[in-house]
Order: structure tokens, then sequence, then C-alpha cells
């Protein structure tokens, strides 16, 4: 077992997959002789050379476009857009033709394509390369999107996405490519897709995290258990399908639940799994579901004292775990 | 680009462009069946029987020739929702047309989830229809990549209307296209009109197949109502493309006998004098002419004709409507491979391709995969 970071995690799964299965293909915009702007395609396109890592075209509808039609004609695109914020232009590809590929065929076709991208804030990113955008896909049913925390998951999980059979929307938090490191095993593995993991056990709070967020979520949790606080964090790894056993076992165990994500407050992720909180494990609570989120502003300021302000921490959220463990 | 020379001006119909007699009477008969269908298709909808029709009325000569040129079942296409005559070139039957207009349960193109006109049939490479136009342009680039990787030797057919040429997403398409010289063929069925608005307030160039140019491919332009025409423009564009060659923008000049669909009215945006000359534009009496005048199409025949499509259609039809409708627990299927029917390993789900019947097309052995792997497409 291994020490790596999060990045080389990523490109060892790429790697493996595509030595694994000669039809999975890596396309996406400076992913070929350079290796991507983060790197996260280093060295595939000296291995796997220019038909199976494809440089394109600045359109990144183009990307998901065609991904889409390979995959009904015998690849398996891994498409990379290179930041998250980079991928309106794509939404319609994304939300009108992969999502429903299969359902408007009644399985007829079907849409076998990962896209990845890079998101979120706290790297002076500012707006148009901080954004969290995994709330408008988590809506639209035929998606799959995954947000893994650690150097494991990220490998496990992306090789699931590869070899699932449907569309999977793979969110990689840039600021953890290289701060984030972690054990990954030699041997082969993959982690299920939907499938929940208790990143910290505890039994009065229950937080619920994904991303970078399980990070400062751990750290929070370290922090109130000096003061005798005992915090469980839940990383959810797919945030659709949700693996609703284990955040509900959780929050029936201890009876609050605070939910973080980076994404805007309003209508975020964290808002769908506090409706769904209420509404199934309403008679275990002991408290408001509470949200640490970032704020309704359009997108994360480049200036750094505005960049704090906007971005969840872990005293934010350790400040919101004393405000909810005083219910 | 190009403007393609007209059938008329050569003699000896077809045999110059490769086709035979047996060929055009079978070209001819879709084209028939093509436009029975669409009229009983409007005869429902004003009965009250299917709640709503798009027509592909005045584009079945240039539908029908270019898709001839195409291997069934071993080709793409990548159709729009007025490619009734293209599906049914490419192997889908009057009853599989038939269902998607009653949205039956085993409507081979989406089990009765879309609207009519969005055809789609995997067994046959006919890619599902969507509604936001254009989109499929990139679909048919994509399909094109896999056969250019995988060393199939299949070329990607994909069809529009010049409304949706405007679109991004076609730019994107073809300017991929040209970089890498994909086996991609675009076919604009330019009507005139995007819904109410002329082409020349859609477009800033007449013919829009002068943007080829932009995208390093050849732009052509053919009289959509000269079906032999149409086949010899793609014949030349699929040869080019299985050489490695790259796409070819083909632009059809066809007309829209009909409202855009059965909710809207165009005598409000369309004078009567100019739907009356469009009636000179109409592909089926141009090629039926041409056919009595080559000596191909004998009244015998056309009698023949005429007697099997009416009880084609007459089955079709009757056939569809009988058939059950989806269940509806069946509306939770298939949103991704485990939403399953349930039963013993979902053996509930019979997606598409079990009606039976048939249209004489062009043929095609399947060539062998390629380097990268077999196809993956249940």
């Amino acid at each position: 077992m291994a020490v790596k970071t999060f990045i080389e995690a990523i490109r060892e799964a790429l790697a493996e997959e595509m030595r694994r299965d000669e039809t999975v293909i890596v396309l996406g915009e400076d992913v070929g002789r350079k290796g991507g702007v983060f790197l996260a395609t280093d060295g595939l396109w000296a291995e796997f050379g220019d038909d199976r890592v494809i440089d394109t075209p600045l359109t990144e509808s183009m990307i998901v476009g065609a991904s889409i039609g390979a995959s009904v004609n015998g690849l398996r695109p891994v498409a990379e857009i290179q930041f998250a914020d980079f991928i309106h232009p794509a939404f319609n590809q994304i939300v009108s033709e992969a999502a429903r590929m299969r359902y408007r065929s009644n399985n007829g076709f079907h849409v076998p394509i990962v896209i990845r991208a890079p998101y979120g804030g706290g790297v002076h990113g500012a707006l148009y390369h901080s954004q969290s955008v995994e709330a408008f896909f988590c809506h639209v049913p035929g998606l799959k999107v995954v947000v893994p925390s650690t150097p494991y998951d990220a490998k496990g999980l992306l090789k699931a996405a590869i070899r699932d059979e449907d569309p999977v929307l793979f969110f990689e938090h840039k600021k953890m490519y290289r701060s984030v490191r972690g054990e990954v095993p030699d041997e082969e593995y993959t982690i299920p897709l939907g499938r929940a993991s208790v990143a910290h056990p505890g039994n009065q709070i229950t937080v619920v995290a994904y991303g970078l967020m399980v990070h400062y979520a751990l750290d929070a949790a370290d922090r109130v258990a000096e003061e005798g606080i005992s915090v469980e964090v839940v990383d959810l790894r797919t945030l659709r399908p949700l693996d609703r056993e284990t955040l509900l076992g959780s929050v029936r165990k201890t009876g609050k639940c605070l939910v973080v994500y980076e994404d805007n407050r309003f209508g975020g992720y964290g808002a769908e799994v506090a409706a769904i909180v209420a509404d199934e494990a309403f008679d275990y609570l002991d408290g408001p579901v509470m949200r640490v989120a970032g704020p309704d502003v359009p997108a994360v300021p480049y200036n750094h004292v505005l960049e704090d302000w906007f971005m969840p921490n872990p005293e934010k959220i350790a400040a919101a775990v004393r405000t909810l463990a005083a219910y | 680009m190009a403007v393609t020379e007209g059938t008329s001006r050569i003699g000896d119909l077809g045999r110059w462009a490769g086709l035979s007699e047996a060929d055009l009477l079978a070209m001819y008969r879709i084209v028939l069946l093509a436009r029975a269908l669409d009229e009983r298709m409007w005869i429902l909808n004003r009965a009250g029987r299917i709640p709503f029709v798009i027509s592909g009325q005045g584009h079945e000569g240039a539908q029908v020739g270019v898709t001839w040129a195409l291997q069934r079942g071993h080709d793409w296409i990548a159709p729009f929702y007025r490619s009734i005559a293209t599906c049914l070139t490419f192997g889908m039957t009057a009853r599989e047309i038939m269902l998607a207009q009653f949205a039956k349960a085993n409507d081979p193109s989406s089990g009765g989830r879309q609207m009519p006109g969005h055809y789609g049939h995997p067994a046959h490479n006919i890619l599902s229809v969507s509604s936001p136009v254009g989109t499929q342009i990139l679909h048919a680039a994509g399909i094109a990549l896999a056969a250019k990787l995988r060393r199939t030797g299949q070329v990607a057919m994909t069809f529009m209307g010049e409304g949706a040429s405007n679109q991004g997403d076609v730019h994107e398409a073809l300017n991929f296209v040209g970089i890498h010289k994909l086996p991609m063929i675009l076919v604009v069925e330019n009507n005139g009109y995007a819904i109410s608005v002329p082409a020349s307030r859609e477009c800033a160039v007449e013919d829009v197949a002068v943007r080829a140019a932009g995208y390093n491919m050849p732009g052509v332009v053919v009289d959509g109502t000269d079906v032999v025409a149409c086949y010899r423009v793609a014949r030349e564009a699929v040869d080019r493309a299985r050489r490695g060659e790259g796409g070819t923008f083909i632009e059809a000049k066809v007309t829209r006998l009909t409202a855009h669909s059965s909710d809207d009215q165009q005598t409000k945006y369309r004078s009567p004098e100019e739907l009356e000359a469009q009636r000179a534009r109409d592909p089926l009496p141009i090629f039926r002419r041409q056919l009595v005048e080559a000596g191909i199409l004998t009244p015998e025949i056309e009698e023949r004709l005429a007697a099997e499509i009416r009880a084609e259609v007459d089955d079709a039809t009757a056939y569809a409507e009988a058939q059950p409708d989806p269940t509806p627990e069946s509306g939770a299927w298939w949103v991704t491979a485990e939403d399953v029917p349930p039963g013993p390993a979902g053996s509930g789900a019979a997606p598409s391709g079990a009606v039976s019947g048939g249209v004489s097309s062009a043929s095609g052995a399947v060539a062998s995969g390629g380097a990268l792997g077999a196809v993956g497409q249940s």
C-alpha cells in the first residue's frame, strides 16, 4: 500500500482502465501532450497515443455530445471539462441528451460516459474557476454524480464510474489534487457507486459532507471533541444515487444533523439532504436540520478576504456544531 | 460549394448513378409509403385518435435519395423529427412508424414515451431523436469518431432542417469532423422555414452549404425533389467518407407541404400563392414522372404499388391502434440500468425491435470489427 495524492489516484484509475479496456478513451481540452491543466491525464497521451487521448477544441458541448455518440457506437469516453465552471455550454447535451437517452429510447440506447470536472473554491480561482455545480446535475434523473474525498475513494469510484452503463458526472475538488494524500492499495479494486462511508464515528451529531468539506468536517469534529461533543462525519461520496440507508442510519443514531456544502446555500444539494432527513427521520430528531454552506452570492470572489468569507471552513462548521449541540 | 447537376439533364434515369430499375422502384415505393403514412397520420389527428403529428411531406424524395447511399445494418443515421422516409429507408416498417404515432408500449422508438416523430431503432442503428434541434449532429460526429478509431468502416449520416443549422452544436460538430476527417455526412433539408420564420430571417446566406468551407469539407447543394440526384451526391459523400477523406455537407432544397405540425396554421404566414407554387416542388409527382418517362413505372406496377401501400398503411394503422398502452408502473423503468422491470432478472424488459415487416432498401454487408473492440450496445 502506497501513499498517493488525490490526483495521482485519478491518473492511475484512468491509466488502468485504459489498459484494461481498449474502448476507453479520454478527450478534453489540453488533455493530450500537456496532460491537462492540472496534469490529471499526464502520461496518458505518451502511453495511449492520439487515437485514445484526444485534445479537443474549446467546445464543451462537443466534448459531451461527441462522447454520447461515441458511446453508442462502442467506445467508453471519459470526457474532461477543464473546470466545472465551463460545463454550462454542455448542459443541454448532458441533461437533454445523455441523461435521457436510455429513458427516451425505452432502454434501446444508453450512454456509458464519464464527465470529469475539477470544481470548488479556496484556490484563488474567483468566479469562474471555483464553482460547485453538482446541484444542477443532481436534480436530473438519469445522471449519476460522484464527489470523492480521498485518493482511495477517487480511484475506486472513478474505475466504477468508467465501468458504469450510464452517464456519470465525476467532480474532483481542485484544492485536494495535491494537498490530500492517502493510502491506495496496489491491487485492483473498485468502489460501488451509491454508497456513503462513515469517515469518523460519533454519537451526538451527524455532519453530512462530500468532497473537500469532508476534510473540513473532520477537522471540526476534532475541535469539538475536545469540548466533549461527539460528531459522526458521513462522507456521501456519491450524491446521486444517494445512500439513504447510511445517511438515515446515522441521523437516527445521533438525533441531530448538520449538512455542509460549498455551493450556494439556497437550493443546494444539502437542501435535498435536509428534506430527506426531515421526511424520514423526523421522529428521531432532537434539533433542526442545519446547514453550513456558501452564501447566496453569484460565485466565489477573488480577493482573499472575500474568498475566506465565502468558503465554509472548520471554524464555521465547528460553530454550527456547537449551536446544534446546544439543542 | 458545388451545385449538383439535375437528373433531368441526363438520360437513362438512374443507370449512370449505379441504380437498377428495381432500386428505383423500391425507392419510389418508400416515397409513396412515407407519403401515405404521413397523410394517414393527419387524418388520425383530425379524427382525434392521435394527439400530434409532425410531418415529412415534401422531404421524402431527398430523404430516400440520400439514405439509399448508406449500408443498412452497418452505417448509422442520427435523424430528426421529419425523417419518416429516412427511417423507412433505413429499416423501419410502416407498423413501427404507426406505433410511434399511437405511442404504444411496443413502439421501438421510445415505448410511447416520446412525441411522434422522435424515431429511433437500435437494431437498425437509428439513433433516438430528441426535440432540441441540432444536438444530434454532435452525436453523429461521435459515432463517426468511434467508427474511425475502431476501424469499422461505418459512416454516420445525420439530418436536420436549415433552422437547426444556426445552432452552436452544429458548428462545434462540423469543426470537429473537419479537424479529424471523420466519416460523417450532414444532410440539411432546407424547406425555407423554421416553423414560421423564413430562411432569409434565419440564415445570413442563401445556401447554408457554403458554410462547409469553414470546416474544410465539401458543401453540396442539390435539388431535393430530384431523388436520383440526391442519391448521387450522397453516394459520392459516402465513398469519400469510407476512403477516410472526411465529411460532407449536403443541402437538399425541399419544400414543406404541410404546416410545421398539427398545432400550426401555416396560412398565417404563407400566402395562398406561395403554397400553390410549392405544390410544384412536391417530389412525389416529380419522381413518378421521371420513372414513367424512363419506362420504368408502368400502369400495371403503379396499380399494384397503390394497392400494396393502401393495404400496408391500413394494416399498420389497425395493428398499432390495437396494441396495448404502456402500464403506469412502467413509467419508472429505464431511467438507469438499475431501474429494471420487476420479475426474474428484469425479464419483462423487451425494449424494442420486435415488429416484423420490411421495406427493401440499400443492401449492406457488415464490415469486420476494428482495432478498438466490439460494439457495446444492447
